[in-house]
């Protein structure tokens, strides 16, 4: 198990969004953590980047505790978080904003061929590296806010909604570049969804939350099978 | 003649607001903490300063040691002050205030141990050139060689901003922690360090700020109260966020403020900041640079 996610509780504002949480992916897998608004989602993946310190539980990844290390010491670990909304540093330009993705590494030759990857990954980028990151579209923002990760050379990759608010084709775009990517290069992949299908669809695994609480997991053409969790909580 | 070199004393006068507008503003970037303390540091800094110009009778000894004190007091001041009550202090109306106020605190210990240090009596350093003005004919202008040097080292300060903040990767941790602490930190920027890098580099600003200023004027525990004044005027007028409307302000206050001395009365100059300052923020509400929003996402 290369992410085990252990009996992890975790509170937001009053109430406990995250209750006695068990999962674990494997090396090189894409999981989707299915669930709607207000499953928990969001508050998981600030605890696991070190956003938000849990109630009790533990998170690893190889091995190595997650809990209780500030979101730039997780990032040198490997673990890099897309959070959800605006990902990107409006401000920056889209060259400065990937440029701070690798500002931490020593290897500054890596971090060069790292950025060509993202702009071969996502073209549309390599036209607008000058212009501030305000003026992107959504999609654009979001594929700038998995570049600037990917300079960083992930090894887990954890994005929260990022089909949120995009069109479907751009949806298309974005999953099938991470899919081709992970694919590619082995990084291991938490992808955080509402929108069940699209995710799903890539994904090796899935893990179904509701109200803070697992639902099911397992291999994600079971769950996509599944009558009872299709009525009840894939929306279709 | 007489309003050229009028306008040239602006520009020097000016100068020293900048220096000071910018030292507010990068901590006010860095930390949004509004930094009454940036006096004291600069006042302490200088005392040091004058202290080795005592000494040694070397300003461009006392200037870097001046400067090499700032930066470390303002290190102190946020690692000390500032980063503990933004650790403890999560919401509420105090999360904003109590920085200030701790500021304010700051600001007041750091005169009483200068005063108790070197005493309430006005000191005096020479300035390392000529304050003489410049003679041309038969003509003596205010302006001396003294205001080209405050003007000549402000140039050379923003030449450096310009290049720390526009082409290292310093640069542009600072500007990514100043604008979403939160990307930057999930982007691997080391944030708490970079803000206290942050309060280092206006500590240092701020003490050549001071020890530019004081030959014109003399050195007390509070003799740069009005400095402090006249940067956060610049400050805001160029708009509180941006290192190039600090400035702006700042020259554009020293000529107005200039202009004011010269044409209507010298008993105006502190009134007169604040109506330069009201006139701008009318015609511009968020000052000369607010910040520009692009679309959302």
């Amino acid at each position: 198990m290369t992410l085990q996610v252990t009996n992890l509780s975790i509170n937001h504002d009053a109430i406990e969004a995250v209750q006695d949480l068990t999962f674990s992916i494997n090396e090189g897998e894409l999981a989707a953590v299915i669930g709607a608004n207000g499953a928990g989602k969001t508050t998981l993946l600030r605890a696991l980047s070190g956003l938000k310190n849990p109630k009790s539980g533990s998170a690893t990844w190889r091995d190595n505790s997650m809990i209780g290390k500030r979101p730039e010491d997780l990032v040198r670990m490997g673990i890099l978080h897309v959070s959800d909304g605006k990902t990107v540093i409006p401000e920056l330009t889209v060259k400065e904003n990937l440029a701070l993705g690798g500002l931490w590494r020593k290897d500054k030759t890596d971090v060069a061929k790292a950025t060509t990857e993202v702009l071969e990954l996502f073209p549309k980028l390599g036209q607008r590296l000058a212009q501030r990151a305000d003026t992107l579209s959504g999609g654009e923002r979001q594929m700038l806010a998995i570049g600037r990760c990917l300079v960083a050379r992930p090894e887990l990759l954890m994005l929260d909604e990022p089909s949120l608010g995009l069109a479907p084709i751009i949806i298309e775009q974005i999953f099938t570049a991470l899919n081709d990517l992970r694919k590619r290069t082995g990084l291991t992949v938490l992808l955080v969804e509402q929108n069940a299908m699209s995710a799903l669809e890539i994904a090796d695994k899935g893990i179904i939350i509701n109200l803070g609480k697992l639902v099911a997991q397992g291999a994600a053409r079971d769950l996509i099978n599944d009558p009872t969790l299709q009525a009840a909580y894939l929306g279709y | 003649m007489r309003l050229l070199s009028t306008f040239l004393i602006g520009v020097s006068s000016g100068s020293i607001y900048s220096l000071m507008a910018l030292a507010l503003v990068l901590v006010w970037r860095s930390t949004r903490v509004v930094n009454f303390a940036q006096a004291g540091q600069a006042i302490a800094s200088t005392y040091l300063g004058y202290l080795v110009i005592t000494h040694t009778n070397n300003y461009w000894l006392a200037l870097p040691v001046a400067m090499v004190a700032g930066a470390v007091i303002g290190a102190l001041a946020d690692i000390a002050l500032i980063r503990p009550l933004n650790r403890r202090i999560k919401s509420g109306p105090v999360l904003e205030i109590a920085p200030v106020i701790a500021t304010l605190g700051l600001l007041g210990l750091i005169r009483s141990l200068v005063g108790m240090i070197w005493g309430g009596d006005l000191k005096q350093y020479r300035a390392p050139v000529s304050i003489n003005g410049f003679t041309f004919g038969h003509t003596t202008i205010p302006f001396s060689r003294f205001n080209l040097l405050i003007v000549f080292t402000a140039i050379v300060v923003m030449v450096i901003f310009a290049f720390v903040f526009q082409r290292t990767g310093l640069g542009l941790a600072l500007r990514a922690a100043a604008f979403q602490p939160e990307i930057a930190r999930l982007a691997g920027v080391r944030v708490d360090l970079v803000r206290t890098i942050g309060w280092a580099i206006a500590g240092a600003t701020g003490a050549i700020a001071g020890v530019l200023v004081t030959p014109s004027t003399s050195l007390s525990p509070n003799s740069l109260d009005l400095l402090l004044v006249l940067g956060f005027v610049s400050a805001v007028i160029g708009g509180l966020e941006s290192l190039i409307g600090a400035v702006i302000g700042g020259l554009i206050l020293g000529i107005g403020l200039a202009l004011i001395l010269e044409y209507v009365s010298t008993s105006l100059a502190f009134p007169a900041a604040f109506v330069v300052l009201i006139l701008i923020l009318i015609v511009k509400p968020a000052g000369l640079f607010g910040m520009k929003r692009g679309r959302d996402a």
